[in-house]
């Protein structure tokens, strides 16, 4: 044993090439669309879009989904034909046939190198069909997967009224409140109200499925921290009211441009707080919001402590084991962080994008677990190149590889457990309640290997194949 | 414009991403946005490849779109040819890269003087091909490189194989049940004495295709993919061909009939009609169950089909001439092989469709209310939604649609597994119309949990003996039905009256 202790060492950031395998962040519109139920996401691109959007979704797009391609032919794209009226033409036919709230054009690659002027185009038409448009560019030139869903929610904080709506409109737009109430009548709601500590307005953003919602606001309200409204809503015309001097906080790494659009284009104040993933995560994420809103938060200790324990049966699968996160949907430095703290070691954390100052707490709260758990500090690497990431986990063999389906199978082939990493996005794994899904997931490869224990049929790939490893 | 929802051929750059990775040791680059490199997931998930794909992207990202590609692809290729050392790099360029107008074939002419590999710059221009077409191109490109090479170098093999041989040309990646009639094709070119020479691209060594003159004639089996490069061999060498898909038992009979031709009129003296009888009659299964009587009660049964041109023509023609399925229409998605297409199936199907709008599709489906449908994974949907059952016949296709099981489409085994594939969509039909007339699917109530005769009602003899003719597979069904009218009405026995009474009122 040591004697001196050495330092602890500080997280490193290194960036490669950007030649990695991720989602295009066209695929935000799979989730949002059915998040935002009123909503029709056309999506202004080609052939290669609707190919990606077709596959990805699988099953999805046979389900009449409230999404379609604006598909570009050459006649767009030599600018023979008007832009304005083509999409008049289609946005028309989408009012007639579906009659959404709001149609959300998502800008693709194409539409960025033609130049197609989406947001000059988009005030007028919206005046002419009477229904609002909302222009996100969520491209494969700029972003990643996920940050697919920050370019609409930023365009979406745009929209959101700058001031409550007449009491008529108001029961309908306030939505999580009557939620909440489940239709109390008045008297019991202003006791109710009461429960709440007196603090600044306080609005959410990031998207997550009903139940989510419910789980996270319900959490606060035990603090006596009252969630006014979050972006986004059930449907859009329920969009919250968001004035300058409220509070925001997010739920996922991904969203800083919906952060910095909110900071300042709206004037509200960010709570930089780890996110809820996990116990310990959504611990110190309520931790943050209470001593923004000045009050001390009372029970979350236990509540923490409680919930570890529940998941002991899997923690013993996972401690010791060492995971290497590829880097594909900008999660990763949560889920790392909560995985330290289930006594894995994490090799590497590789990440889309890294905005430091958005994740600040975020890598704090990772350096600090890693400190507490003596395991050893990641490096965090930006833009990865999967191709020397390979080579990476060729030296290492990690116990488990979080990654893209372009590498799973090739992978386990070739003996290293892997981790399908799109399914964290869809998965529920917010709050104290969904660790155990998150765990559920990580095990599964783990568990696998346990069922399938010495049958000896671990490597199947020839040798002399290439990138044998 | 036009407004989407779900396409039947991906785009062009789909396609040569196929050839290239049906290749051994070639690698494709594609130049795209990221996130374009959706082609690796598919091949990894459907095909459940081991190897990873070998196909990886020069990003074009904000830079790029700024101030040009410049070096970065040039970089990427030389940097692929160290570290895999392919035989082959074809740079493919993508809906993005054919806006931006790149000299790209300057960066192929740049990253060939620095690269041990051979690089080639596929040629497919992204708003005039789809999929299947780029394929088509991408092949005959790298046939035509690698014999224009051979003839450079002067090691292009001169002559012809001792034996009678074939190249079996268009076997791709990602093709509808391509592997296994891969497998089907040897056997048959086996079993007619017939060596294969080369199987293209599947599994191939761009080295090795300078040997392609060497065969006797070449076979290509799908419509799609495959007859540019025929054609192109034929320009160049007189080789002959064959492009009869051989599915089903009279189409496979005359692609045989066809190379037995051939290889006559090159003097070799092959007879092959006692195979085809043999088979026909004894080997195959699929012309004596188009006798029997499981077959004869699908005669004038209303089918519709629609596939790709190879197997939408193919497969109307097992159902109307080998089956005496009445095929109300026949449609296909290859718009440009339209003319084909007619010619093909006109005397074996009332109307034809040809359409790349799933829509149109769908609503003549729903008008024409077939017995069964043959289609893609997009048809079998509809068919979920109609309550009418679906054989899928061609890509798109799930993963559900790359058995690990032996299951070609083409030649002698193939016919046994289209008979199968077409009795067993129809008998679930009719299954469940017999269901439905007994009473349809969901007993609200459940009296009884298995489907065992005993219960504590009583059944006089006539109405037991007439339980007893009912099909067996809804027997229990009916009992369940017939008690519970009994009970509800407090009727203590079971007699033919209350049976038939049972039946009416379940109907109604």
């Amino acid at each position: 044993m040591a004697t001196v202790t050495p330092e602890p060492q500080a997280l490193s950031f290194e960036c490669e090439t950007g030649n990695y395998h991720t989602f295009c962040p066209i695929s935000c519109v799979a989730w949002l669309y059915q998040k935002i139920e009123d909503s029709f996401f056309l999506v202004i691109g080609t052939k290669t879009c609707g190919y990606f959007l077709q596959n990805a979704m699988g099953v999805m797009i046979f389900a009449e989904p409230r999404y379609a391609m604006a598909e570009l032919e050459e006649g767009d794209i030599s600018a023979k034909l008007n832009d304005y009226e083509e999409l008049k033409r289609l946005c028309l036919q989408i009012k007639r046939d579906r009659n959404p709230s709001v149609i959300v054009w998502i800008g693709t690659c194409t539409t960025e190198i033609i130049k197609m002027d989406l947001e000059g185009l988009s005030p007028r038409l919206e005046e002419e069909i009477g229904i609002p448009i909302v222009v996100a560019r969520a491209n494969g030139l700029d972003y990643a997967f996920t940050q697919g869903e920050d370019t609409v929610l930023a365009a979406m904080a745009a929209r959101c009224p700058n001031e409550a709506p007449e009491e008529a409109e108001k029961k309908e737009r306030n939505a999580i409140a009557s939620l909440l109430n489940f239709g109390k009548k008045k008297e019991e709601v202003e006791a109710e109200e009461s429960a709440y500590a007196d603090h600044p307005p306080l609005v959410m953003f990031g998207s997550l499925p009903d139940p989510v919602v419910t789980n996270l606001s319900l959490e606060l309200k035990k603090q006596g921290i009252k969630v006014s409204g979050w972006l986004p809503a059930k449907r859009y015309t329920e969009l919250p009211v968001i004035k300058e001097g409220y509070y925001t906080c997010g739920v996922n790494p991904f969203l800083s441009r919906t952060a910095t659009t909110l900071m300042r284009r709206r004037k509200t104040k960010l709570i930089g707080a780890p996110f809820p993933i996990g116990p310990d995560g959504t611990r110190a994420w309520i931790e943050k919001i209470c001593s923004v809103m000045g009050v001390e938060p009372k029970g979350l200790a236990e509540r923490e402590a409680q919930i570890w324990e529940s998941l002991e049966d899997y923690l013993q699968l996972v401690r010791g084991k060492s995971v290497f996160l590829m880097g594909d949907n900008l999660l990763e430095v949560s889920l790392a962080r909560f995985l330290v703290r289930c006594g894995m070691i994490v090799n590497e954390i590789g990440i889309p994008y890294m905005d430091k100052r958005y994740q600040a707490a975020e890598l704090k709260f990772l350096e600090k677990t890693c400190h507490e758990m003596g395991a050893p500090v990641p490096t965090i690497v930006e833009k990865p190149d999967n191709y020397n990431q390979i080579e990476r986990i060729k030296e290492i063999q990690p116990d488990l590889v979080i990654t893209g389906m372009a590498h799973a199978n090739p992978l386990e082939a070739r003996g290293i457990s892997t981790k399908w990493s799109v399914e964290f996005t869809f998965a529920q794994i917010h709050g104290f309640s969904n660790a155990r899904d998150i765990l559920e997931l990580v095990t599964r490869p783990l568990r696998r290997n346990n069922s399938l224990n010495g049958l000896g049929w671990e490597n199947l790939v020839r040798e002399g194949a290439k990138h044998n490893i | 414009m036009k407004l989407a929802y779900w396409m039947y051929a991906g785009p062009a750059h789909i396609g040569t991403l196929r050839i290239a990775s049906s290749f051994k040791n070639v690698h494709a680059i594609m130049h795209a946005p990221l996130g374009d490199d959706y082609f690796n997931v598919m091949r990894s998930m459907l095909e459940r490849e081991r190897d990873f794909t070998p196909v990886t992207t020069s990003v074009v990202d904000r830079h790029v779109l700024a101030g040009g590609s410049g070096e970065k692809v040039v970089n990427n290729i030389t940097r692929k040819d160290r570290e895999d050392k392919p035989d082959l790099i074809v740079l493919t360029p993508t809906c993005t890269s054919s806006i931006l107008q790149e000299d790209l074939e300057n960066f192929v002419e740049q990253a060939s003087l620095d690269s041990k590999s051979d690089v080639m710059l596929a040629d497919v221009n992204h708003y005039r091909v789809n999929e299947l077409q780029a394929a088509d191109r991408t092949l005959q490109q790298i046939i035509k490189f690698y014999i224009k090479k051979a003839r450079k170098h002067g090691n292009l093999p001169a002559g012809k194989t001792a034996k009678p041989s074939v190249n079996i040309i268009g076997m791709t990646t990602l093709g509808f049940h391509n592997q296994h009639d891969c497998t089907e094709l040897k056997k048959l070119m086996g079993e007619l004495g017939i060596e294969v020479n080369l199987v293209i691209p599947q599994g191939a060594h761009v080295e090795t295709l300078k040997d392609l003159p060497k065969a006797w004639f070449n076979l290509v089996p799908y419509r799609e993919v495959g007859l540019m490069t025929a054609e192109y061999l034929k320009t160049e060498f007189d080789m002959p061909y064959v492009d009869i898909t051989p599915m089903g038992v009279v189409e496979t009979a005359r692609c045989i009939r066809a190379i037995g031709q051939i290889l006559n009129d090159m003097g070799q003296e092959v007879d092959y009609e006692d195979y085809i009888t043999n088979q026909t009659l004894y080997v195959s299964e699929a012309a004596w169950f188009s006798r029997s009587i499981d077959c004869q009660n699908l005669t004038g049964k209303k089918a519709v089909v629609f596939g790709d041109s190879t197997h939408a023509a193919a497969m109307t023609k097992v159902l109307a001439r080998e089956m005496g399925i009445h095929v109300v229409w026949a449609g296909t998605y290859c718009k440009y092989d339209e003319e084909w297409f007619r010619r093909e199936v006109s005397e074996y199907c009332d109307e034809i469709l040809v359409t790349e709008n799933h829509g149109d599709i769908g609503d003549a489906i729903a008008k024409t209310e077939p017995a069964a449908i043959f289609g893609t994974q997009m048809e079998r949907h509809v068919g979920k939604r109609l309550n009418i059952p679906c054989g899928v016949i061609a890509a798109p296709i799930h993963i559900q649609n790359f058995p690990i099981g032996y299951k070609p489409f083409l030649g002698y085994e193939g016919t046994n597994q289209v008979a199968d594939l077409v009795y067993n969509s129809f008998t679930l039909g009719m299954e469940d119309h017999l269901l439905e007339i007994f009473g349809g699917h969901d007993t609200k109530e459940v009296i009884h949990k298995g489907i065992s005769a005993d219960s504590d009602m009583d059944w006089d003899r006539e109405a037991k003996e007439l339980l007893q003719k009912v099909p067996g597979f809804v027997r229990g069904k009916v009992k369940r039905n017939t008690e519970k009218f009994a009970r509800d009405r407090k009727i203590a026995l079971i007699t033919l009256e209350v049976f038939y009474a049972a039946k009416e009122a379940v109907g109604a």
